[in-house]
């Protein structure tokens, strides 16, 4: 966080479904851009293509059960982080976007109701740590699972490459 | 207390006596996998700092995503990981005409062995649980940070067991019995678990059959999928691994998350289909009427086999290919390509109108070699039928074994095998 905490705040752009896969996320096709930062340009392109140009940096995408299910593909979570989202909350992950995600230093937190009890718009604030959620603008506490104390270190270090770095620099 | 295939190995590469559902080991890696998305891999690496990768030997490298080359940009980033393998003196490279699909090519040429520690960064790194290895699907970072440490942490998986026993029916194959597990399972019912294939009619199945099963364990959110160690596997690796071969299995008092049974030939009547957008969306053929298809694919990491082009080759011998209808054959590997060559399988095929294309994805990713127009149906034997996956967002996938996919090519619409060939033979290879 760009404050050094484990909380962050920020406005729900959407409320997707259950099982939204990597190909919805990210289509295929553009899995030859290694450049991290360009891969924004496609997140949501054929499922969600209005999406992208209305996400404003900070903003969370909530989503139900298995979110990121199918491709191990990075540039999922990648497009994600660099299109400005500063969070994912959904009912469930899939494991490898789950991992992913948390290795780019993008924040992913399971709240099994989330995509019941926000709505496009609504303000909310997550604590990282202790796994908890507010919305903000229901006035509501959101049922959350706090992020693994390994994840958080490295969500904290800004994602695992620059963690490696400092600890082989050290 | 009895230890799960999943359990055993991580408990062994992270040095303990005992491991437990849940409990985050840190276990050795002895083989990192990755295609051309080596270069993202690649590009972290070198962000990290290190002049070095851990282990030169325990890094293999396949193209198979974008083969050959199909825009400038592949070719530049083919280009790089070429260096990269050069100047890193990374021993086992599998270039363009030297491999095929990674998860055929590592198994072909004696990669892989029983209890192993494999990632791959590829979902479908499950496939090599037919092999007795914990093998599993990793993202870019993820890798880069192996190739640092040789090294990396999992939860340790509860397991699923599924056992299956009965006599599979005519035309009924491994992809129907997974594409039926993965209905009654759901997207995520094995989501974060190991799975562990087992009972009777596994334990007749080839190799080539029971990679179908680890493959796409991985659609229904497996970690790793293992189906048994036996002589039937030996047999295969044998000849491959240079290592010495270890019979590993669970311990008979594992335990298990849940234990799921199958009776083939009761509960499997008939071909299995997953229909659009979803791998779960799975149906029997019969319910589906008619659906009419433009392409057919036949090929891709899950059903790319001799096998598979050895069905699918019975079927359209001496016919021809549905005038709407496009058939595209993609051996898994050159290996299986040259085979195939030798047995007359692609003379047939091509004789019948299908095109070949070289070993790889090809479409199945949706890149090149057969995408999809919008209002286009396609059936094909690969592993994903998402939106958009092999082409336009208003195109049509419906997963089908390779005999389904080579019977609807010759219809024009999807088709039961039996409704194209009448004298019939199993399209379950067993040994």
């Amino acid at each position: 966080m760009p404050d050094g905490s484990l909380k962050l705040r920020g406005r729900v752009r959407a409320v997707l479904g259950d099982n939204i896969d990597t190909d919805m996320i990210y289509p295929g096709r553009y899995l030859n851009i290694t450049d991290r930062e360009k891969t924004a340009e496609h997140l949501f392109e054929l499922a969600y293509p209005e999406l992208r140009p209305n996400l404003e940096a900070g903003d969370i995408i909530v989503a139900g059960r298995n979110f990121g299910c199918g491709s191990s593909r990075e540039q999922a979570a990648a497009a994600l982080k660099f299109a400005g989202a500063g969070a994912v909350i959904a009912g469930s992950f899939a494991r490898i976007f789950f991992r992913n995600a948390i290795n780019l230093g993008l924040p992913a937190v399971v709240a099994p109701l989330a995509s019941l009890a926000c709505a496009a718009g609504d303000e909310l604030e997550i604590d990282l740590v202790a796994g908890e959620i507010r919305n903000l603008t229901g006035d509501r506490m959101v049922e959350a699972a706090a992020l693994d104390p390994r994840a958080v270190e490295l969500i904290a270090a800004g994602g695992l490459i620059p963690y490696l770095k400092r600890k082989y620099a050290a | 207390m009895g230890m799960t295939l999943a359990e055993k190995i991580l408990a062994r590469a992270s040095g303990r006596e005992q491991v437990w559902p849940d409990q985050i080991v840190v276990a050795r890696v002895d083989l990192a996998m990755s295609h051309e998305n080596a270069d993202l891999v690649r590009k972290s690496f070198l962000e990290i700092g290190l002049a070095h990768v851990w282990d030169p030997s325990k890094i293999v490298i396949v193209f198979d995503h974008r083969i050959p080359a199909e825009s400038e940009k592949t070719a530049t980033t083919h280009k790089a990981v070429r260096e990269f393998v050069a100047a890193q003196g990374i021993e086992h490279f599998y270039d363009v005409g030297r491999g095929g699909i990674c998860h055929q090519v590592l198994p072909e040429n004696g990669h892989v062995r029983p209890g192993m520690v494999l990632v791959g960064t590829d979902s479908h790194t499950t496939t090599h649980g037919a092999f007795g290895a914990f093998a599993t699907g990793i993202g870019a970072t993820e890798m880069a940070g192996v190739w640092a440490e040789g090294a990396l942490w999992f939860k340790v998986p509860s397991t699923l067991r599924i056992e299956v026993e009965g006599e599979f029916r005519q035309w009924v194959s491994a992809k129907d019995l997974i594409l039926y597990i993965i209905g009654r399972l759901g997207a995520d019912g094995a989501d974060y678990r190991a799975v562990e294939f087992d009972g009777p009619a596994i334990r007749r199945m080839t190799v080539a059959s029971r990679m179908v099963l680890a493959n796409l364990a991985m659609e229904m959110g497996a970690k790793v999928a293992f189906t048994p160690v036996d002589e039937i596997l030996l047999d295969y690796l044998r000849p491959r691994v240079p290592e010495k071969l270890e019979m590993i299995a669970a311990d008979a008092d594992a335990s298990y998350e849940r234990v799921i049974r199958v009776d083939a030939g009761h509960d499997i009547l008939e071909p299995q289909i997953a229909c659009p957008h979803a791998v779960d969306h799975v149906q029997p053929l019969s319910a589906l009427g008619e659906v009419p298809v433009e392409q057919a694919v036949l090929g891709s990491c899950t059903n790319g086999r001799l096998e598979d082009l050895e069905v699918a080759a019975r079927i359209v011998a001496g016919r021809v290919v549905h005038p709407r209808t496009r058939l595209v054959v993609i051996p898994a590997s050159q290996q299986i390509y040259r085979d195939a060559m030798r047995l007359g399988y692609l003379e047939t095929l091509v004789a019948a109108g299908a095109i070949i294309n070289p070993p790889g994805c090809g479409p199945c990713v949706g890149v090149h070699q057969g995408i999809l127009a919008a209002g286009e149906t396609c059936v094909s034997s690969t592993n994903r039928n998402f939106l958009g996956r092999m082409g336009s967002k208003d195109s049509l996938v419906y997963l089908a074994s390779p005999a389904v996919v080579a019977a609807s090519a010759i219809a024009g619409k999807l088709a039961h095998p039996e409704s194209i060939v009448k004298e019939g033979f199993p399209c379950l290879t067993e040994v």
